[in-house]
């Protein structure tokens, strides 16, 4: 009887959080004339906006994977001094606001920062730019692809991969063959947190670079500017993309577990 | 010298906290070599250390005559099963036996034929479409088995293979591995803390404690000259005792501990410890006249039914522990606080 009452309470304040984060979504939904939404995603303003917050978060969160998994994998097996200090700063960009972290990464990829220096030699630019818009995603999404990669890894029992080596794999074919499809699961779940996380980043991307525009960025502009009955129609475009994006990606990693 | 199929000499191995020191084993070429002894004496240690899976601080260990001490796993062709039988989960039965062969370059036809010699061998031929989690843990001890021997390694490694199975599977995997061993007579080390599974499994024994080796011998060496209290203690002669071997006139000794003389038979003289096996102690009701030498008498303290074998504590004191078969147990009808009679030859007290 007290145990019901329990779950009954327990229910009433899980419904009050999840209609709270519901009702918002779905009332900017409705609200929109089909009309208004459609002359909104004729506008290649929007449409190259959204497109470009895709591809951006797509190119940081591959970045992460070819320095993250590694970094994952070591922090997974070995015990090493500072490791504690690295778990820290892994978790560290969760906490910075972000626009702090705009302001930070400015300092080294501006155009008198160090790094900004030397990739303006090259010819890659960070400030007003694809690649600024890069850096600022990577930076802020990347401990989820980083933390649900060591944990799979931490899960994979290590002396699976010492009799992978006694039956005659290399370290790497070790990894490859048994490390790494056993972590699979929590590293696909990571890449799609970190790029939907990417997606939405507005703070550290506004600071590196306004222009391009991203869609949170143009979302901003278009409140800013003209009111919320111009803003209304691109954040439903905004939400319902991402919102695509991301079931999308969870049905297909759902589908890989059978 | 023998045919040295493995050797480890002076080998010293440092993992966290633990250490292995003045590790000399070997084993010939087709010998089942029993590692013997308690958990966190360090015997995984060693196998991972002879499997190249650990660094080795100073020694050397030998494949046919070859230095294989740096050399890596992959490359040592050392055939190594755990408890947990560490199969991959993410692949099936097939999948998990192949691994080995496809890594070795094999050819496709090749993969096969083999993947189904071994499998009918250990008798996991319908297993092999089977996923890993649907199967028991005798099936899967099989599988990690065929895994480790389709690639016809040089030393097959075996954690406590039978530790994690019900005692009716354990039995039967036993004798899939004698067989195996008397068909492909592989060599082999066998880590177990189960002295009867050293008994009916290994033609010799080494016996561990604390990162050391402190016996080596054959089975029966082990069984009836234990070398230390410990030793004797583990491999189950239950009855030892401290005390002092005084030698008598006319070539017999007496062995002297706790206010009790036994007679034994031995050329030692002075500090020892003496080893009686529970099976040698003959209980009865009336003293014996017999030709054993050592009768006593004595009250039942305890008694420990172990299903075959009944042990029977009984102080004299000290305390003797004697087994006992459950239909003596009943016959003699022998209860808690009885009084009776032990005796045992005096050949049957080893003195070290």
């Amino acid at each position: 009887m007290r145990s019901s009452l329990m779950k009954a309470g327990f229910i009433l304040l899980g419904a009050v959080l999840l209609i709270f984060i519901l009702w918002p979504l779905v009332q900017t939904i409705f609200s929109s004339s089909p009309k208004g939404l459609w002359t909104t995603i004729l506008d290649p303003k929007v449409r190259g906006a959204i497109g470009l917050t895709f591809y951006a978060s797509a190119i940081a969160t591959v970045i992460a994977i070819l320095t993250g998994i590694p970094l994952a994998y070591l922090l997974a097996r070995h015990e090493f001094p500072g490791k504690g200090l690295i778990e820290g700063l892994i978790d560290l960009p969760i906490v910075v606001p972000h626009t702090a972290v705009g302001i930070a990464l400015l300092m080294v990829f501006g155009r008198e920062g160090l790094l900004g220096k030397a990739f303006g030699a090259i010819g890659v630019r960070f400030v007003s730019s694809v690649p600024g818009i890069v850096i600022a995603m990577l930076f802020v999404s990347m401990p989820f692809l980083v933390n649900a990669a060591r944990d799979g890894f931490a899960a994979v029992d290590p002396r699976l991969e010492g009799v992978a080596r006694t039956l005659g794999a290399g370290p790497w074919t070790a990894f490859r063959k048994v490390a790494l499809p056993l972590a699979w699961r929590n590293i696909l779940s990571g890449t799609i947190l970190m790029w939907a996380r990417g997606l939405s980043e507005f703070g550290a991307v506004v600071i590196l670079a306004y222009h391009p525009m991203i869609a949170p960025v143009l979302l901003y502009e278009r409140f800013e500017s003209y009111g919320l009955d111009y803003a209304r129609p691109v954040a439903v475009w905004v939400i319902l993309s991402s919102l695509a994006v991301f079931v999308g990606l969870r049905m297909l990693a759902g589908r890989r577990k059978k | 010298m023998r045919d040295e199929r493995l050797s480890v000499r002076g080998l010293e191995v440092e993992a966290g906290q633990f250490r292995l020191s003045g590790i000399d084993i070997s084993a010939a070429a087709g010998e089942y070599l029993v590692l013997l002894g308690p958990t966190g004496a360090g015997k995984t240690i060693l196998l991972e250390t002879i499997a190249g899976l650990r660094r080795v601080r100073r020694g050397e260990i030998k494949l046919n005559g070859e230095d294989v001490t740096h050399l890596p796993p992959e490359r040592r062709n050392i055939g190594f099963v755990y408890q947990d039988y560490a199969l991959f989960p993410h692949l099936p039965v097939s999948d998990n036996i192949a691994f080995g062969l496809r890594l070795h370059r094999e050819g496709r036809t090749e993969i096969e034929r083999k993947v189904r010699w071994i499998s009918s061998l250990i008798g996991i031929s319908d297993l092999l479409p089977r996923r890993i989690d649907g199967l028991s843990g005798g099936e899967r001890q099989r599988v990690a088995l065929a895994r480790a021997l389709v690639l016809s390694p040089r030393a097959l490694l075996l954690d406590e293979p039978l530790g994690a199975l019900d005692p009716q599977y354990r039995e039967e995997l036993q004798q899939v591995l004698s067989r195996l061993h008397r068909e492909l007579s592989p060599t082999t080390v066998h880590v177990t803390h189960d002295f009867e599974e050293a008994i009916s499994l290994g033609d010799r024994v080494a016996v561990m404690e604390g990162g050391r080796i402190v016996q080596e011998g054959s089975v029966d060496e082990i069984f009836r000259r234990p070398a230390s209290p410990f030793v004797a203690r583990f491999v189950g002669a239950r009855n030892v005792f401290p005390g002092e071997v005084i030698p008598e006139e006319g070539g017999g000794s007496e062995f002297v501990t706790n206010g009790v003389r036994l007679a034994v038979v031995t050329d030692i003289t002075g500090p020892a410890h003496a080893a009686v096996r529970p099976e040698d102690i003959l209980i009865s009701h009336a003293p014996l006249s017999s030709s054993a030498r050592n009768s006593m008498h004595g009250r039942i303290t305890e008694i420990i039914d172990r299903g075959m074998v009944v042990y029977v504590r009984v102080t004299v004191p000290p305390d003797f522990v004697c087994a006992i078969t459950r239909q003596s147990l009943a016959q003699m009808d022998l209860r808690l606080g009885m009084e009776v009679y032990i005796s045992f030859k005096a050949s049957a007290v080893h003195v070290f």
